[in-house]
């Protein structure tokens, strides 16, 4: 049997994310998905998805689901809580970083976002129709579905209600400065400019969105007032543009395919999922590292994501989620989840 | 001369550690991009023949061809070496594409950037719309964003840098130009290029799953004045769906 979730309450700027739409750049399609694919790929194996499935992306006031059919699992990563409400009336505090099941008539109201981008993911996956090869919400463009009052979505459900849940250790991205490689338009600044990128103090603005990130800091000089301008070219996420004003952007998930300014740097991609947890404020220092380094991070980072993956316990009866989840469940006990 | 020219401006830059940037040069010219689409189709042979390329998307340019790829699949620096031999060889490709034919509003809030750009060049507003007008222009590239198309062909004496500080959002349908391109904004977006009018045509369509976007790499676009009205019922009949993309073009036969 499927499961069915309706949407009764969209929350703010909820979307619908997988792993991207790639292959379409060269039509202006951007490649979007999650902000932050490790938190993403945290909750789907939390619900026991494969890593590709659509969680729907919060950044502010989450939404809030109603299960319409089929038991399903569900499970959230990030700073981000939720309500569950069951179909007799009894509520409860669910906690990210393990599952829940919920019945027909049970209700999921997830709170705020009080970090960055957090996911909610669920069983078999929010199954909205696929657009060009991917659920994900591109808005700017009206590809993929927002998350709108009253959307009924597929997913699946649960074979017997002896179901087991998922539990894990929060996920620790990587601290210290966001890693970048030089290029491809830092010839054209001035050569203090890049020390001054490698060396000021950013901040993150509020005019940041998944297309950008507009950053407050001392302003990087061009070589020349021209070199502000260059012949559009390839744009990709985390590429670091600078316009006339000298005041970077970073281009996130939804960022155009080309663009006109000069591009003094580009973070690096096992650092990408890094600035999707940055709020308004916060500060933001740069380090240049080279091709072999990034490479290496990034390796770092997959090996690192599979130990965690080998660290999900599956195995607390269902039921014990609707008892104190510390209490009687060792696991969760304090001290537990350390540092590595 | 030019194919010289073209290969000591050659370059491979890296745009992170997943994309390559080939760079032929830094002109927005017919020649350039011949040889930017000559590479691509040579990319994408590597792409369908090899599936440990690692070749994810292709994205040409004007001048540029980006290449991006999943670096846990391969390894980058041989890919980018791969492509700059490819680039140094690989001949130019022409593509010839339909003429367009397509109306533009130039009203006062439409245009805001109009007479800004009139008195910066010394010219009239009407000399500016006059130029607009008699120019043709070649689609080089689609990108920025879903079937936003970056054309050459602007009058040089019209040309200026893009603001200094992007507008937050710029309407759907802007007719907008920069340095030597002009450009249409399909969606409301951020931009710092200059917003000289509005086309009431979508340029991009979900609808139509097979061209969402309407231009492609190769076509020419010639720009006729409209007023409010016609603008308005322009408008109306595209997004009802009654109007049909083929009663735009210039010298072809509406099938």
């Amino acid at each position: 049997m499927n499961g069915l979730v309706e949407i009764s309450d969209p929350g703010i700027a909820n979307s619908l994310q997988d792993l991207g739409r790639v292959g379409y750049r060269h039509m202006g399609i951007a490649v979007s998905g999650c902000l932050d694919p490790l938190l993403a790929r945290c909750a789907n194996a939390l619900v026991g998805n494969p890593s590709g499935c659509a969680c729907i992306e919060v950044r502010a006031a989450g939404p809030a689901l109603t299960v319409r059919q089929g038991r399903v699992r569900v499970a959230l990563t990030g700073a981000l809580t939720a309500t569950l409400v069951r179909s007799g009336g009894d509520e409860r505090d669910v906690p990210p970083w393990q599952s829940v099941s919920l019945d027909p008539g049970d209700a999921l109201r997830v709170g705020f976002a009080a970090g960055g981008a957090a996911y909610v993911a669920i069983s078999g996956g929010f199954e909205t129709p696929l657009q060009l090869g991917s659920r994900s919400t591109y808005r700017r463009a009206e590809i993929g579905e927002p998350v709108a009052l009253g959307m009924r979505i597929p997913c699946a459900a649960l074979p017997h209600k002896g179901a087991h849940e998922y539990s894990a250790c929060p996920w620790r991205h990587d601290e210290g400065p966001i890693r970048v490689m030089l290029g491809p338009q830092d010839d054209h600044f001035k050569p203090e400019a890049i020390a001054v990128l490698l060396s000021g103090d950013y901040a993150v603005t509020a005019q940041s969105d998944r297309m950008g990130m507009r950053l407050e800091g001392p302003a990087l000089a061009h070589l020349t007032p021209a070199s502000a301008d260059i012949v559009s070219d390839g744009t990709t996420l985390g590429a670091i543009q600078v316009p006339g004003n000298g005041l970077p952007i970073i281009l996130l998930a939804d960022c155009q395919t080309a663009g006109g300014y000069p591009k003094i740097a580009t973070v690096i991609g096992a650092d990408l999922p890094r600035l999707a947890q940055l709020r308004p404020g916060q500060s933001i220092r740069f380090l240049a590292i080279d091709a072999r380094e990034a490479r290496q991070a990034l390796q770092a980072l997959e090996t690192r994501w599979k130990w965690w993956a080998y660290g999900v316990v599956h195995g607390m009866p269902g039921a014990e989620i609707d008892k104190d989840w510390r209490a009687g469940w060792p696991l969760y006990q304090d001290g537990w989840c350390q540092d590595e | 001369m030019e194919t010289t020219d073209s290969l000591d401006a050659l370059r491979l830059l890296p745009l992170g550690d997943a994309a390559w940037t080939v760079e032929f040069g830094a002109r927005i010219d017919p020649a350039l991009h011949g040889r930017v689409l000559g590479l691509l189709e040579a990319a994408e042979r590597i792409r369908k023949e090899d599936a440990f390329a690692g070749i994810v998307d292709l994205v040409p340019t004007f001048r540029s061809l980006t290449v991006c790829y999943d670096p846990l699949l391969c390894d980058g620096e041989r890919l980018g070496q791969t492509l700059l031999s490819l680039a140094r060889t690989t001949g130019a490709v022409r593509r010839d594409g339909r003429h367009w034919h397509l109306p533009v509003c130039f009203d006062d809030d439409f245009a805001p950037d109009l007479d800004d750009l009139a008195q910066t060049k010394g010219l009239s507003r009407e000399t500016v719309i006059e130029r607009l007008l008699g120019a043709t222009f070649r689609v080089y590239m689609i990108g920025f964003m879903p079937g936003f198309p970056y054309m050459g062909g602007l009058p040089e004496a019209l040309e200026m840098p893009r603001l200094k500080s992007p507008r937050k959002a710029v309407p759907a349908r802007s007719l907008a130009v920069a340095g030597a391109m002009c450009a249409v904004y399909p969606w409301e977006s951020p931009g710092g290029w200059r917003l000289l009018g509005r086309t009431p045509i979508p340029l991009f369509s979900a609808r139509d799953a097979l061209s969402p976007a309407l231009l492609t790499s190769g076509d020419r676009v010639s720009w006729r004045a409209v007023g409010r009205d016609e603008f308005t019922d322009l408008e109306a009949a595209a997004s009802s769906g009654g109007l049909k993309r083929d009663s735009l073009l210039i010298g072809e036969n509406p099938s």
